[in-house]
C-alpha cells in the first residue's frame, strides 16, 4: 500500500501507526490518540491572511476538509495557494487534493496549513504530477496550534525532463509530520527536497521524505535545517533509493540541526539506498549546539548574547530557505520563519 | 587609557597570567613579544571578556573604569576592539549585515541614535576602497571562504567602521603575504590618533617594521619581564628569546 493510500485507511478505521512502525518510530500517533476523535463540521473560510498572503494568482481553500474549490489543480505558468485550515476542537477531518501541472508550464505551489483549533486531527493527502518538461516549485508552511496532530503526506510523479523544488517550512505541534515520496525517472528531471523546522515548548516536527531514483543520471538535492528549543522535537527521516540500473545518479542529502536546549531533541535518519554501480551521492547530518567560539566573535563586537544567538540562529535556518528560486515566495517564507524564530527567542 | 595591574588569569585552573602589569597611554602604540605559550593570547581574551578565562587577582581599566566587570559585547561598547588572531566565519551573515548589527548595538549601548542605511553603506564603500577589497566581499557570508589574508583584511574593516579607542591586534601579521601586511598595516596607521591607543601583539619583528610601535614589552611566563622602546623588538629578533630563560 502506497502512503497516500495508507494515511487515507486511517479515517476508515485502519489502525494509526505507532513506534513499532519503522516509518512512525519518532512520531507515535496511536500515542497522541487513542481513537480517531469525531468528524469535523464545516466551519466559515478564514477571515485572516494567511503566509503567503497576496502572493498567489488564485487559491483553493479547504476549511476542515471541506473545499471551497476544485479539488484537482490543474497548473499553467501561475503560482496557486492551497490553503488548509483547521478551524475545529476535538475532531479529526481529511483533505484530499490532486495537482497536476501543465507540460512545459512554470508553476508554484503555496501549500499553507493554517490551525486555529485545539487538539485536533488534520489528515492531508496530495497527489502531484508534473507532466514532460513542468517545473513546480512548491514552498509549505505548517503554522498549527501545539494541541494538533498533523499529518501530509504527498506523492510526487515527474515527467521526462521535469524539475520538482519543494520547501517545507515546520513549526510543529502535538505531532507535525510532513512526508512526501517521490519517485525520481531520472534523464533531465531533477529535484531539490529542502526543509526548515523550528520546534519550541513541547512541539514535534517531523520532515519525512523518499526520493526512488529510477532511471539514469537523475539529480536530487536536499538541504534541512532545524532547530529544536525547550523540550521541542524534531524528526528527519531522509531517504534516497538508487535502483539497480539508474547510473549516473547525482543525489546530495543534507540535514543540520542546533540544539538550543538541553533537553530538546533531534533524531535523524538520513539514508541512501544505492543498487546501481556508477553514482555520485553523498549524504551529511549534523545535530549540535551553536558555535561557542563564534558567539564570542559577535559579542565581542558589540552584539548582545542574546541578539548573537538570534543573529547565528537565523543565518543557519535560512540557508534552506535561501534555496526558494521564486524570490517574492522565498521572502514571505523567510518572513514566516524569522517570525516563528523570535517568538522562540522571546 | 588601559592600565592592567597585578593581573592573575587561569584557564581550567591553569595559572597563565602571573602578576602582569601594564599601562598603554592615549595616543599610544605598545607592542606585545613574547614565545608561544607566554600568555598572549590570553592576555587578549581576558581583556575582551571570553568565558573561561577566569581572573583571580588584579585590575584591568578602560580610562578608569572597571573592564573586568564588563560583559564581552559591553567592553566593546566602550571601545574595546580584538582584532582575532583566527576570525570566525558566519555562514549566512554578510559582512554588511554584521558589521551594521555590531555598530548599532554599541551606539545603542552607548544612547546614540543608529546608523542610517546610506550612511553606513557610504562609509562601507569608502572604508573598502581604502583597504583595496572588492565591496562584493561585503554581501558574502563573513569570512566563508575567505583565504588568511582576506580575513585579516575583514578584521581591519570591522576596525575602521567601528571606529573603536583601545585596539588590540592579535598575530595580525600571520597569514599575511608582504602586500596583504603592507596594506593592513595601512588600514591600521590610519587608525592612529591621539584619542586612540593600540595593544600589538605579534611573535616575530616583521610586523613592527610597518607599525611602529612607541613602547615594547616582553610577555613571558605571564609576566612583563622587559620594556623598552622600538629597539628592544630589533634586539629580541636577532638574540631570540632564550634570555628570559626560566620565565619563557
Amino acid at each position: 500500500m502506497n502512503a497516500v493510500a495508507r494515511a487515507s485507511a486511517w479515517m476508515t478505521g485502519a489502525a494509526l501507526p505507532n513506534r513499532r512502525d519503522e516509518a512512525f518510530r519518532w512520531t507515535d500517533m496511536a500515542r497522541v490518540m487513542k481513537a480517531l476523535p469525531p468528524a469535523s463540521a464545516p466551519a466559515m473560510a478564514p477571515g485572516w491572511p494567511g503566509p503567503f498572503h497576496g502572493l498567489a494568482d488564485r487559491e483553493v481553500v479547504f476549511v476542515n476538509g471541506f473545499e471551497t474549490g476544485p479539488d484537482l489543480l490543474v497548473l499553467g505558468d501561475e503560482r496557486v495557494a492551497a490553503r488548509f485550515i483547521s478551524d475545529t476542537v476535538s475532531s479529526a477531518h481529511m483533505a484530499r487534493l490532486k495537482v497536476q501541472v501543465a507540460a512545459g508550464c512554470k508553476a508554484v505551489l503555496l501549500e499553507s496549513y493554517e490551525g486555529r483549533g485545539e487538539a485536533y486531527f488534520a489528515n492531508t493527502v496530495i497527489e502531484i504530477e508534473l507532466a514532460a518538461g513542468a517545473r513546480l516549485e512548491r514552498v509549505v508552511v505548517l503554522d498549527e496550534p501545539e494541541t494538533a496532530v498533523s499529518v501530509s503526506t504527498a506523492e510526487v510523479r515527474l515527467g521526462r525532463g521535469a524539475h520538482f523544488a519543494q520547501f517545507v517550512a515546520a513549526a510543529g505541534a502535538r505531532l507535525q509530520r510532513h512526508e512526501t515520496h517521490l519517485v525520481h525517472p531520472g534523464q533531465g528531471a531533477s529535484v531539490r527536497m529542502d526543509g526548515a523546522y523550528l520546534v519550541a515548548g513541547a512541539r514535534h516536527a517531523d520532515i519525512t521524505t523518499v526520493v526512488e531514483h529510477v532511471g539514469v543520471e537523475g539529480e536530487t538535492s536536499q538541504l534541512v535545517k532545524g532547530v529544536a528549543a525547550d523540550q521541542g522535537r524534531g524528526v528527519f527521516q531522509g531517504r534516497i533509493v538508487v535502483a539497480h540500473g539508474a547510473d549516473k545518479t547525482d543525489a546530495r542529502m543534507r540535514h543540520d540541526a542546533l540544539l538550543l536546549s538541553d533537553r530538546a531533541e533531534v533524531d535523524a535518519k538520513p539514508e541512501l539506498e544505492i543498487y546501481a554501480d556508477d553514482v555520485a551521492c553523498a549524504h551529511g547530518n549534523t545535530v549540535g549546539a551553536l558555535d561557542e567560539n563564534a558567539l564570542f566573535y559577535a559579542q565581542a563586537r558589540g552584539l548582545p548574547a542574546a541578539e548573537a544567538r538570534a543573529m547565528l540562529t537565523r543565518a543557519f535556518l535560512a540557508e534552506a530557505g535561501d534555496r526558494i528560486e521564486d524570490e517574492a515566495v522565498r521572502e514571505a517564507a523567510r518572513h514566516w520563519v524569522e517570525e516563528r524564530l523570535e517568538a522562540i527567542a522571546s | 587609557m588601559l592600565s592592567v595591574h597585578n593581573l592573575h588569569a587561569s584557564i581550567d585552573g591553569k595559572p597563565i597570567l602571573k602578576g602582569l602589569s601594564l599601562d598603554v597611554p592615549a595616543g599610544e602604540v605598545h607592542a606585545i613579544m613574547g614565545p608561544n605559550g607566554a600568555g598572549k593570547s590570553t592576555l587578549s581574551y581576558v581583556l575582551t571578556g571570553r568565558d573561561g578565562y577566569e581572573v583571580t587577582a588584579g585590575s584591568a581599566s578602560l580610562d578608569g573604569e572597571d573592564l573586568l566587570a564588563l560583559s564581552p559585547d559591553a567592553r566593546a561598547a566602550k571601545g574595546v576592539f580584538l582584532s582575532f588572531q583566527y576570525p570566525l566565519e558566519i555562514p549566512g551573515v554578510p559582512a554588511l549585515t554584521f558589521v551594521r548589527a555590531a555598530m548599532n548595538a554599541q551606539r545603542k549601548a552607548r544612547g546614540e541614535p543608529e546608523v542610517t542605511a546610506p550612511e553606513f553603506l557610504k562609509r562601507a564603500r569608502a572604508t573598502v576602497a581604502a583597504l583595496k577589497m572588492d565591496f562584493d566581499m561585503l554581501r558574502r557570508g563573513l569570512n566563508v571562504g575567505f583565504s588568511g589574508g582576506e580575513k585579516k583584511r575583514m578584521e581591519i574593516f570591522q576596525m575602521a567602521m567601528l571606529e573603536p579607542r583601545f585596539l588590540i591586534l592579535d598575530e595580525t601579521d600571520s597569514g599575511l603575504d608582504i602586500d596583504a601586511l603592507r596594506i593592513v598595516s595601512e588600514g591600521v596607521n590610519a587608525l592612529r590618533s591621539p584619542g586612540r591607543a593600540m595593544l600589538v601583539i605579534t611573535h616575530y619583528q616583521r610586523l613592527l617594521d610597518y607599525i611602529r610601535p612607541d613602547r615594547v614589552h616582553v610577555l613571558a611566563g605571564g609576566r612583563i619581564v622587559a620594556s623598552g622602546g622600538p629597539e628592544l623588538a630589533l634586539e629580541l629578533e636577532r638574540s631570540g628569546y632564550d634570555r628570559y630563560g626560566e620565565a619563557a
